[in-house]
């Protein structure tokens, strides 16, 4: 009985450390895997399900304030943002990582950005895309698949067109 | 040519190790002692063969040689040449080596010794260390490679490893990273190489009880063989954490010495388990019992620094502690997987070999009261444990990450902590076997009378906070019950022989050297305890902003923040360095000059408190590193810390009460 | 009387653990909150991006910018307990210095309770076995005596003393 219970209990603990250090060493959600849902509460108020937006393609930007990497991309997003805008079919999604909130807002009149974006509460949506930092941006195609994964900032407005684009019909 | 002899010698190390694993193992099968001594000698010769690997990393670390990764990674042409050779450990890569050096260090020396006497554990002895050896070198040779290259692609990315890949070409840069600028410190010099030393100590005890279990021996021979490597290893360990306490203490700004951080807590557990091994052998030695209970601790000890060592190390935490994300993770799950497995089966199966049995006449009786002290380390160990573990637990069931910080820490702690405190009242007093509680009355009351001025001076000093004044009481008490009992056995002496006060208090202290070493020990702990007490109940900071002229108050100090040096000191840094005059009740008594270093390789700054110390308290000034310093502005964080000196001076008592057990003795050869 | 003093012992000890607890001190001011305002409400906050550093002691801009709104609020005449509910729906439990005593987290103060209550069960049960009756006898007593170390030096002198004595008068 005492044995059961030690190399029970010795099983459980080494599981514990295997499969902690399996999940620290994983990298992003990765392109091909379906994007996991979640919840934006936006900071006009407004909510956004991602499961909702099927069939459109979505480009979700993870960003912050104290973010100096940040900043290079954030016009060419709105710009991004501002081309599909009339087609109905692209969604920018900006998900604040860890930030607050008047400096976000603030950071958002700076670069002029409308679409919208909210604060990732209790980091549960970087946690569910396992980000390694900011700026991370995924984008989904119309099916609800990773269809690229861009680690750290797109480096022009054309290199976010050419992403986008293949997955329009 | 350099970095190819120090990788060449670390493969032929491992080589070596293998091969004594094989011999020894060969020849403990087929009693072949001749394979024995083949072992042997090839452990003899794993230091010599390090050694070789260590100077060549220091060579290329002094010498700038930029196009090995690791150098080019931690040093840079601004530092001064002793702070490029502690460098060897500012890394994961020279880390793993610099540790592999020591433990190399421990093994080679375990061979010198006589092995006559116990040769049937010596082969196992070998197996073990040289198995925990060639482990650590299989993470320097096949995972972080210190003598690495840079070699950069035709695409321009860079490649980091020994050998040329393909279609790359050797760069040479002219400049490295440099050091963080945190591990500049004197103390950081001298910290990690203890705390090293400490742990990797602990494999001797750790492979003689195994070659013990191995060959089915039911003695305490290991016990005898392990004594004074357990004891210096406890020693390192120790030293290693005071000594991260000061520096912390000394350069990390929050006021604080020790932070229940994850990593921390991984080097207080095997010092945990160690003293509870430590008291527990001595119960084993004067009267033969739990015999279970040693074997285990001892095994536990070890366990806990490699299960510490993992968790620094493979990026399972993160804390200020730990290293870099590092690929040694699932390699090392298997190393110590297999440790864990294979220790507890030997123990489980011999298990009831080992029984003895336990008699204990009274609460009291020495083993009572050392019993008791094992059970409070055991319990702050496994509470320690679990709330490192914890957090892990808690994202892989839940997905939410949690913090468990000191709160929950301190909250276990400070209640086994007077325990102990009331146990160290009783022990100088017990005897072996059995003290009755009339004998215990007679023997206490004096100290007791004596304690109550604990009680008293913080009294009329206006305390009134119930949970110091019984840490007082107890601090005051045990004092008060030490020197009685060494008062006691000095006049013991003077009453039966007529000699100089000297004399007697020499043969005393010759006579008696454990139990007095005992009682400088926990006299060391209690002074620990009154610092610490000190600052933990009695700790203020305020936080301001000054321009220069500007005073800042906290009770009973005050200080005006006077002017500004801005200097450049040649080594690689900026120096900004405030002048405050302090005052207390009104009165200037001196000046300190908190500074702000700022690293110009990598930008990063440091801030350097200034501290007036007394024995009452510490007036800790330190310049809040995020903010700018000028002479509009500069944000002072102050700190009074009362009694926090007597935390350092405990210690220099402590390492003086372990030295004295661990001094040779001279051999009996005087006649009375 | 071995019961009395267990049970005196027993008490003592369990004065002794009782909980320590640290001042809470709430704030409902307007008046501008000092740097000292600000660190109190911050030393029991861990810095949501680099973990186990507390919010007073990291020098981060991020955690400059959290301190800042520590210092909003506190001027809104938030009190701390709002603030740290605050904290924790913007960046989850790991900003508290204590998991949040709900749901799976029970877990970490009960694990140690059973464990402390546990071990101190099995210290009873240990000693009332391994224990036996004390001796009683003069004979018994002086042997056990004989082993403690600070005496034994008196008493081998005792007994060359009455060595002699035995000697001279034969």
């Amino acid at each position: 009985m005492k044995k059961i219970l030690l190399w029970g209990g010795l099983t459980i603990f080494l599981m514990i450390l295997g499969v902690g250090l399996f999940r620290s060493q994983q990298a992003q959600v990765n392109i091909g895997e379906p994007a996991p849902d979640f919840e934006l509460l936006s900071f006009s108020g407004e909510r956004y399900q991602l499961s909702d937006l099927r069939g459109k393609v979505v480009v979700i930007n993870f960003w912050a304030s104290w973010c100096e990497s940040c900043k290079p991309e954030a016009k060419d997003l709105e710009d991004a943002y501002q081309f599909y805008l009339s087609r109905g079919d692209v969604i920018f999604l900006g998900v604040d990582y860890v930030d607050t909130e008047p400096e976000a807002l603030a950071y958002l009149k700076e670069f002029g950005i409308t679409y919208p974006n909210g604060p990732d509460l209790k980091t549960s949506i970087s946690q569910a895309y396992r980000i390694r930092g900011v700026p991370e941006t995924f984008v989904i195609d119309k099916n609800g698949t990773i269809a690229h994964l861009q680690i750290g900032p797109f480096r022009s407005l054309p290199e976010i067109l050419s992403v986008i684009d293949p997955l329009l019909d | 040519m350099v970095a190819e002899i120090g990788f060449g010698s670390l493969f032929i190390t491992l080589l070596f190790s293998i091969f004594g694993i094989g011999a020894a193992i060969y020849g403990a099968q087929n009693k072949n002692q001749a394979w024995i001594s083949s072992a042997k000698n090839a452990m003899q010769l794993v230091f010599p063969l390090l050694t070789i690997s260590v100077i060549s990393l220091l060579y290329l670390l002094v010498n700038n040689h930029f196009e090995v990764a690791y150098v080019h990674n931690v040093t840079s042409t601004t530092m001064p040449t002793y702070l490029k050779m502690t460098a060897l450990w500012g890394g994961q890569a020279g880390s793993l080596l610099f540790w592999s050096w020591l433990l190399a260090a421990f093994t080679s020396a375990v061979t010198l010794r006589k092995w006559d006497r116990d040769q049937d554990l010596l082969p196992w002895v070998i197996v073990v260390n040289l198995i925990t050896l060639a482990f650590f070198l299989i993470l320097n040779i096949f995972y972080e490679n210190p003598f690495n290259m840079i070699w950069q692609e035709a695409s321009g990315g860079y490649l980091f490893s020994f050998n040329q890949p393909l279609g790359t070409r050797q760069i040479f840069p002219i400049e490295g990273t440099g050091l963080n600028p945190l591990l500049r410190h004197p103390g950081m010099i001298i910290h990690p190489p203890m705390q090293y030393l400490g742990f990797v100590g602990f494999i001797i005890p750790f492979s003689f009880a195994i070659a013990t279990l191995i060959t089915r021996r039911t003695d305490d021979r290991w016990i005898q063989l392990s004594r004074g490597w357990t004891l210096w290893a406890w020693l390192f360990l120790s030293l290693g954490l005071i000594l991260g306490a000061r520096w912390a203490y000394d350069v990390l700004g929050w006021g604080g010495y020790w932070g229940w951080d994850p990593v921390e807590n991984s080097a207080f557990m095997p010092w945990l388990s160690g003293t509870a091994y430590i008291h527990a052998v001595l119960i084993k030695e004067k009267r033969g019992m739990f015999k279970q209970l040693t074997m285990v601790l001892s095994i536990l000890t070890y366990l806990l620094v490699i299960f510490g060592t993992f968790i620094t190390r493979s990026g399972l935490l993160s804390s200020v502690h730990s290293f870099a994300q590092s690929k040694i993770g699932p390699v090392f799950l298997i190393f110590i997987s297999m440790t864990i497995i294979i220790s507890v089966w030997l123990l489980s199966s011999r298990w009831n070999a080992l029984r003895s049995k336990q008699v204990i006449r009274s609460f009291f009786s020495k083993e009572g009261l050392i019993i008791i002290s094992v059970v409070l380390f055991l319990g702050l160990l496994v509470t320690v444990f679990w709330g490192v573990l914890f957090p892990i637990i808690s994202e892989l069931v839940i997905g939410q990450k949690v913090t468990v910080g000191p709160p929950f820490y301190e909250r276990v702690a400070a209640p086994i902590f007077g325990g102990l405190l009331i146990l160290m009242v009783l022990c100088p007093l017990a005897i072996w076997t059995f003290m009755s509680y009339k004998n215990l009355g007679k023997l206490l009351w004096k100290p007791f009378i004596i304690s109550l001025i604990g009680v008293a001076l913080p009294l009329y000093g206006g305390l009134t906070k119930w949970s110091a004044l019984i840490a007082f009481w107890l601090v005051a008490f045990v004092l008060a019950v030490n020197a009685f009992e060494i008062a006691k056995r000095i006049r013991v002496r003077r009453n039966t022989e007529s000699e100089s006060w000297w004399s007697s208090f020499s043969r005393v202290v010759k006579r008696n050297r454990r139990s007095l070493s005992a009682m400088i020990v926990h006299i060391s702990m209690v002074l620990m305890a009154l610092g610490i007490v000190g600052i933990e109940f009695f700790q203020t900071e305020t936080q301001g902003t000054l321009a220069e002229g500007d005073r800042l108050n906290l009770a009973p100090y005050s200080m005006v923040y006077q002017n500004l040096d801005v200097f450049d000191p040649q080594d690689g840094r900026i120096v900004a360095r405030a002048v405050v005059q302090v005052e207390k009740d009104g009165r200037v008594v001196g000046e300190l000059y908190p500074r702000k270093d700022v690293y110009i390789d990598s930008n990063q700054p440091v801030t350097v408190p200034g501290v007036r110390s007394t024995l009452l308290d510490d007036f800790y000034v330190i310049l809040v590193d995020w903010k700018p310093v000028t002479s509009e502005g500069a944000t002072f964080k102050v700190y009074h810390n009362p009694l926090v000196q007597w935390l350092w001076i405990g210690t220099y008592v402590f390492v003086g009460g372990v030295i004295f057990a661990t001094w040779p003795e001279k051999k009996k050869n005087e006649v009375n | 009387m071995k019961r009395d003093m267990k049970t005196w012992l027993g008490i003592f000890i369990l004065i002794l653990l009782i909980v320590l607890s640290i001042p809470v001190v709430g704030y409902a001011q307007g008046s501008d909150p000092t740097d000292d305002d600000v660190n109190t409400v911050a030393k029991q906050l861990y810095c949501p991006v680099c973990e186990n550093i507390p919010l007073d002691a990291c020098g981060t801009a991020a955690c400059e910018q959290w301190r800042g709104i520590i210092y909003d609020k506190l001027k809104e005449g938030w009190t701390e307990d709002q603030i740290k509910d605050y904290f924790v729906a913007q960046y989850g439990d790991r900003v508290l210095a204590e998991p949040p005593k709900q749901g799976f987290n029970w877990l970490v103060y009960l694990v140690p309770l059973l464990v402390f209550t546990g071990g101190g069960f099995l210290l009873y049960r240990g000693f009332n076995r391994w224990k036996e009756s004390a001796p009683t006898t003069k004979e018994g007593k002086e042997i056990l005596k004989k082993e403690d170390p600070s005496m034994d030096k008196y008493i081998e002198r005792i007994e060359n003393e009455l060595k002699k004595r035995s000697e001279g008068s034969k």
